[in-house]
C-alpha cells in the first residue's frame, strides 16, 4: 500500500530524468495509473463487503505521525475515481499536449499530484493527511501556470494557491486542535472520542478551521473565485484536478470528518447555508458565461454546494445521495471537460457565441458530449437520473425545511442542467460555419476517454444495482446506517419523479429560450467590484502597501536606524515584563569570587571600547572590536566552555577579515553624528546594558533546574557513544535543530550571493 | 598583498590548516571540537590562501565553486538522519559500527551528520566571503 501511494512521487522523478516524448513512448506514463486502478480494484470485494483494511507504517512514532492508510468505501470511491479518470487523462493528455518537449515535465507533476491526491484519501492520521493536502495545493499550482509565458496562467496560479494555502494553513489548526483534544491524530480514535470533541469548548474553533481549509479548497463562496480562474490550465488538468478530484478533497474531508464533528446543528446548518448559497449562487452565474470552460466551471462550483449541501443534511439518505452524485458528477463533468478540450484543440475557440455546427466533424466527440449533458440534467437511464432521485428524496425528509431545500435543488438543477445542455449540446447543434470545414478530425485517442465516460454514464444508469455495494459502504464510512437496498431504477410514479421531469423540461426549455450572448457577460461584468474576488485582490494590494509603506520606514538600508529600531523594541518589551521582577538586593555570596584574570580581561574590554568609541580610523576600531570579541572568547575558556570558546574565537577571526576586505572600499571616515545624536545613543546603550546585567543578575538568583542538564550529561555516552555533551547535544540529541540551523545558513548564503551577483537594470526594477 | 613571506607560508600553511579542521572535525565527539568549528578553520584556511595569492588563483586552486560543498554537505546530513528509518528505528537515531577503526575511531552515523556540517558552514562561509570580495 506504501508503495502504492508513493509510487506516484517516485515516478514523477523518473518521468523527470526518462524523457518519453517520441512516439508511442508518450503514453507509457498512463500504465501508472491503469496499474493503480487495478491494484485498487482487486480490494474491492473485501471493502464492499464491509471490511475496512488497515496498513500501517510508523514514520514519526514520537510524535504520532504515522504512515496509517485505511481504505474503506469512502476511500475506495475517492481512489478508483483518481486512479479510473487519471489513466484516461493521462491517455487523453498525451494526445492533446502539442508542446512535447515539455511533455515530461507535465507528467511529472500530474503524477506527483495523483500520489498526493492518493495520500490524502487514504491516510489515516490527520498530520499526513494535512501534508498530502499542501502537497495537492503545490502540484496543482505547477499545473494552472503550466502556460508559464501567459502572465494570466501566472496570475491565476498564485491566486489558487493563495486561496488554497491559507485554508491549508487554517486546517493544519484545525488538525493541530482536533489532535490535542483528542489526543490522537488517528481519524479512527477521533472517531471514538468524538463525544470529547463535541463537548469541548474550543469544538466552534475547530469547525471553523476545518470549515475554512474545506470550503478553500473546494472553492465554496466566498471563496470559488479561484477555480474559473484556475481554468487556465491545460484542460486534462482543468477535467482531472477542477472538476473530478482536487476540488472534491473539500468534500471527501468533509464526509470523513462527518463521524468525528458532524451531527451538530452548527455542523449541520453552516454546511446547508453555504452549500446551499453556493449552488444558487454558481449555478445562476453559469448562465451567463460564453466561454465553455467558464460555463463548467461554474456548474462545476454549484456541484460542489450540492454536495456540501447534502452532506450537511446529515442524514443515511443524503450522504447516500451526496455519495452517488460525487461519482455521477465526475463521470459527466470530466467528459464534458475533455470534449471541451477536443474543440478548443480543433477550432482553437471556446466561445459558445460562435462555435455550432461541429458534429459534422467530430461526430463521436458530439455523441459522448451528448450523452454527458443528459446524463448532467438527468434523463432516465443515464446515472444522473439515479443522482437527481436520490437527491430529491433526501431534500424531502428534512423535515421542516423540505420544502425550501427542495425548492433551493429544483431551481438549482434546473440552471444546472441548462448548463450541461450549453456544453453539450450547443457547440455541435446548427450549421457548420464555413472557417472550421477543413479542420482535422480528432484522434480516437482524444475521443476515446470521454466516450469511454460516457458510456459509464450509460452503463450505470441502466444498470444502478452495481454501483450500490461501494456506495453503501462509503454510507457506512461516513456514519449512515449500511442495511441499504440497492439503487434502483425505477420507483414508480411520485413526486420525486414529477420534479425530475420537471428538472429536464425545464432546463431544456431554457436552453431553446436563451442564447448565450456577450451583452450578458458584460452586464454580469458591471458587479465585479461587488464580488468576493475584487474583496480578496484589493485585501492582497493593501497588504501589499502597508507592508511597503513598513519597510520603507524601519529599513532604509542605514544600518545605525537598524539596530536602535531593534534595540529599542528589545528594550521595551524587556522593560515591559522586567518591571514586576526587579529584586530588592542582590545576593552575592552564592558568586564565585573575582579572580585576577577576571580583572585583566575586564579592563581590557573596557579599553578596547573606549579606544573603539573615540577613535576616528576604522582599522582601529576593527582592531578594538577584535579584542573585545577575543577577551569574551577568553572568558568562555576560563568558565569552561571550551567548543563556545573555539567557534567564537574562529568566527571572530572571520569577522574582523570581512571586515577588512570591504575596508578598503568605503569612503572616507565621516563624522555623521552630533550631539545630540550622540547623547541619545548613549542612553539607550546604556540603558540596554543595565537591562541586560540585571536580566543575567536575575538568571542567578532563580534556582536552576538540572534534570535536563544532568540527563544530556548521564546519556551522551551511553546512548550516543559520545565522551563532549556539548557536541553529542548538537549532533545526536538536538541532531534535527542542527539540521534546520545548516539549512538557514545555506539559504543565507543563496540570499548573500544572489543579492550581490544580481544586477538588475534600472527598468526592471519597478 | 604582496609578501613573500606570505605567500611561502600560506603554501604550507593551507595543508597543516586542512589536516587540522579535520583533525578538529573528528575529535569532536570526545572532545572539544566538531563540524561547525572544522568547516571554519577549513575555510580560514582558504581565505588565508587568497590573501596571499589573489582571489582568482584561489579559485582556481580550489576549481570548483565553494558553493557547491553545501547542497553536499546538506544531503550528507539529511540522508544520514534518514538512514536509520531504513534500519526500522526512527528519524536521527544514532547507528554505529561495533569496532573502532583505527585513527577514526567509532564510526556512525553522527560521524557523516558532522560531515554534512563541515561541508556545509565550509560553503557558505567561502561562498560568502568570495561573494562580498569580488563585489566590494
Amino acid at each position: 500500500m506504501l508503495i502504492a501511494v508513493l509510487s506516484g512521487i517516485l515516478f514523477a522523478l523518473l518521468f523527470l530524468f526518462f524523457r518519453l516524448q517520441n512516439g508511442w513512448l508518450r503514453f507509457i506514463p498512463a500504465f501508472l495509473p491503469l496499474s493503480l486502478l487495478i491494484y485498487f480494484s482487486t480490494w474491492l470485494p473485501e471493502v464492499t463487503g464491509g471490511q475496512e483494511i488497515l496498513f500501517k507504517y510508523s514514520w514519526i512514532p514520537a510524535m504520532g505521525v504515522n504512515l496509517d492508510f485505511k481504505l474503506d468505501g469512502l476511500a475506495m470511491l475517492f481512489s478508483l475515481m483518481i486512479t479510473g479518470i487519471g489513466t484516461l487523462v493521462y491517455i487523453y493528455a498525451a494526445a492533446y499536449l502539442s508542446d512535447r518537449s515539455q511533455i515530461h515535465k507535465f507528467f511529472s507533476c500530474l503524477s506527483l499530484f495523483m500520489a498526493a491526491m492518493l495520500g490524502l484519501v487514504l491516510s489515516d492520521n490527520l498530520l499526513v493527511l494535512f501534508i498530502f493536502w499542501e502537497l495537492t495545493s503545490i502540484s496543482s499550482f505547477f499545473l494552472i501556470g503550466w502556460n508559464t509565458k501567459e502572465e494570466a496562467s501566472r496570475k491565476s496560479a498564485v491566486l489558487a494557491l493563495a486561496i488554497t494555502g491559507g485554508g491549508g494553513f487554517l486546517l493544519l489548526a484545525g488538525v493541530l486542535l482536533m489532535g490535542n483534544v483528542g489526543s490522537s491524530y488517528s481519524i479512527q480514535a477521533l472517531t471514538a472520542a468524538s463525544a470529547t470533541l463535541k463537548q469541548h469548548s474550543s469544538y466552534v474553533l475547530m469547525l471553523c478551521f476545518v470549515f475554512a481549509g474545506a470550503f478553500t479548497k473546494s472553492a465554496m463562496f466566498p471563496f470559488h473565485f479561484w477555480l474559473p480562474g484556475a481554468m487556465k490550465a491545460p484542460t486534462p488538468v482543468s477535467a482531472y484536478l477542477h472538476s473530478a478530484t482536487m476540488v472534491k478533497a473539500g468534500i471527501y474531508l468533509l464526509f470523513r470528518l462527518s463521524p468525528v464533528l458532524g451531527g451538530e446543528p452548527l455542523w449541520n446548518y453552516t454546511l446547508m447555508i453555504v452549500g446551499g448559497f453556493t449552488l444558487l449562487y454558481a449555478s445562476f452565474q453559469s448562465l451567463f458565461r460564453t466561454d465553455l470552460k467558464g460555463v463548467l466551471a461554474y456548474s462545476t462550483i454549484a456541484a460542489l454546494g450540492l454536495i456540501v449541501l447534502l452532506i450537511g443534511i446529515g442524514t443515511t439518505e443524503s450522504f447516500l445521495a451526496a455519495a452517488v452524485f460525487i461519482l455521477v458528477h465526475a463521470l459527466y463533468k470530466a467528459a464534458l471537460f475533455l470534449c471541451t478540450g477536443i474543440i478548443d484543440h480543433a477550432v482553437h475557440s471556446r466561445d459558445l457565441t460562435k462555435l455550432s455546427g461541429l458534429r459534422k466533424i467530430m461526430m463521436p466527440v458530439a455523441i459522448a458530449a451528448g450523452i454527458a449533458a443528459l446524463s448532467s440534467a438527468g434523463i432516465p437511464f443515464t446515472f444522473g437520473f439515479i443522482g437527481k432521485d436520490l437527491i430529491y428524496e433526501a431534500t424531502m425528509h428534512t423535515g421542516m425545511l423540505a420544502i425550501q431545500l427542495t425548492g433551493l435543488v429544483l431551481v438549482a438543477n434546473i440552471l444546472l442542467s441548462y448548463a450541461g445542455y450549453i456544453a453539450g449540446f450547443r457547440p455541435f447543434a446548427g450549421a457548420l460555419p464555413e472557417a472550421y470545414a477543413d479542420t482535422a478530425k480528432p484522434g480516437f485517442l482524444l475521443w476515446g476517454p470521454p466516450a469511454l465516460l460516457a458510456v459509464l454514464s450509460l452503463f450505470f444508469g441502466f444498470f444502478p444495482a452495481l454501483s450500490s455495494p461501494l456506495v453503501n459502504a462509503v454510507v457506512s464510512a461516513a456514519g449512515g446506517n449500511p442495511a441499504l437496498p440497492d439503487l434502483k431504477l425505477w420507483h414508480g410514479f411520485n413526486l420525486i419523479l414529477l420534479l425530475s421531469g420537471v428538472t429536464v423540461v425545464g432546463g431544456f426549455l431554457l436552453y431553446l429560450l436563451r442564447k448565450p450572448a456577450d451583452s450578458q457577460l458584460q452586464f454580469m461584468d458591471r458587479f465585479e467590484p461587488f464580488s468576493a474576488r475584487s474583496f480578496f485582490l484589493g485585501l492582497a494590494e493593501g497588504i501589499k502597501k502597508i507592508s511597503h509603506y513598513f519597510t520603507c520606514k524601519l529599513q532604509n538600508g542605514y544600518l545605525r536606524n537598524y539596530m536602535i529600531t531593534i534595540i529599542s523594541f528589545l528594550l521595551i518589551l524587556l522593560c515591559w515584563k522586567l518591571v514586576k521582577l526587579i529584586p530588592n538586593s542582590i545576593d552575592f555570596s552564592t558568586m564565585t569570587p573575582v579572580s585576577m584574570y577576571d580583572v585583566v580581561i575586564l579592563v581590557m574590554m573596557v579599553s578596547a571600547i573606549f579606544v573603539l568609541m573615540f577613535t576616528s580610523s576604522r582599522l582601529t576600531s576593527i582592531i578594538s572590536l577584535s579584542i573585545v570579541g577575543y577577551s569574551i572568547c577568553l572568558l568562555f575558556v576560563f568558565y569552561g566552555a571550551p567548543d563556545l570558546a573555539m567557534t567564537q574565537f574562529t568566527i571572530d577571526t572571520l569577522t574582523a577579515v570581512l571586515f577588512m576586505l570591504i575596508l578598503l572600499k568605503l569612503p572616507p571616515f565621516l563624522t555623521l553624528t552630533n550631539k545630540a545624536i550622540k547623547i541619545r545613543d548613549a542612553i539607550i546603550s546604556a540603558i540596554f546594558g543595565g537591562v541586560i546585567s540585571m536580566i543575567a543578575f536575575l538568571v542567578l538568583q532563580e534556582p536552576t533546574h538540572k534534570t535536563i542538564s544532568r540527563f544530556y550529561a548521564d546519556n551522551a555516552y551511553s546512548l550516543a557513544k559520545g565522551k563532549n555533551v556539548v557536541n553529542v547535544i548538537l549532533v545526536d540529541f538536538r541532531g534535527s535543530d542542527t539540521l534546520i540551523e545548516i539549512t538557514v545558513l545555506t539559504i543565507a548564503a543563496l540570499g548573500v550571493y544572489s543579492m550581490l551577483k544580481l544586477k538588475i537594470s534600472s527598468s526592471e526594477k519597478e | 598583498m604582496n609578501s613573500i613571506i606570505l605567500r611561502t607560508a600560506s603554501n604550507y600553511l593551507l595543508p597543516m590548516l586542512i589536516l587540522f579542521s579535520v583533525f578538529v572535525l573528528l575529535r569532536g565527539h570526545y572532545e572539544p571540537g566538531g563540524g561547525f568549528v572544522g568547516g571554519l578553520v577549513a575555510a580560514i584556511a582558504f581565505v588565508l590562501h587568497s590573501f596571499a595569492h589573489g582571489l582568482k588563483e584561489t579559485r582556481r586552486f580550489l576549481r570548483i565553486h565553494p558553493g557547491v560543498f553545501i547542497p553536499i554537505g546538506l544531503s550528507l546530513s539529511l540522508i544520514s538522519a534518514v538512514v536509520p528509518m531504513f534500519a526500522g528505528q526512527s528519524l536521527m537515531t544514532g547507528l554505529w559500527f561495533n569496532e573502532p577503526v583505527p585513527v577514526i575511531g567509532l564510526i556512525g552515523s553522527a560521524l557523516f551528520f558532522e560531515l554534512g556540517v563541515y561541508f556545509v558552514v565550509f560553503g557558505v562561509t567561502l561562498s560568502m566571503l568570495f561573494t562580498i570580495t569580488e563585489s566590494v
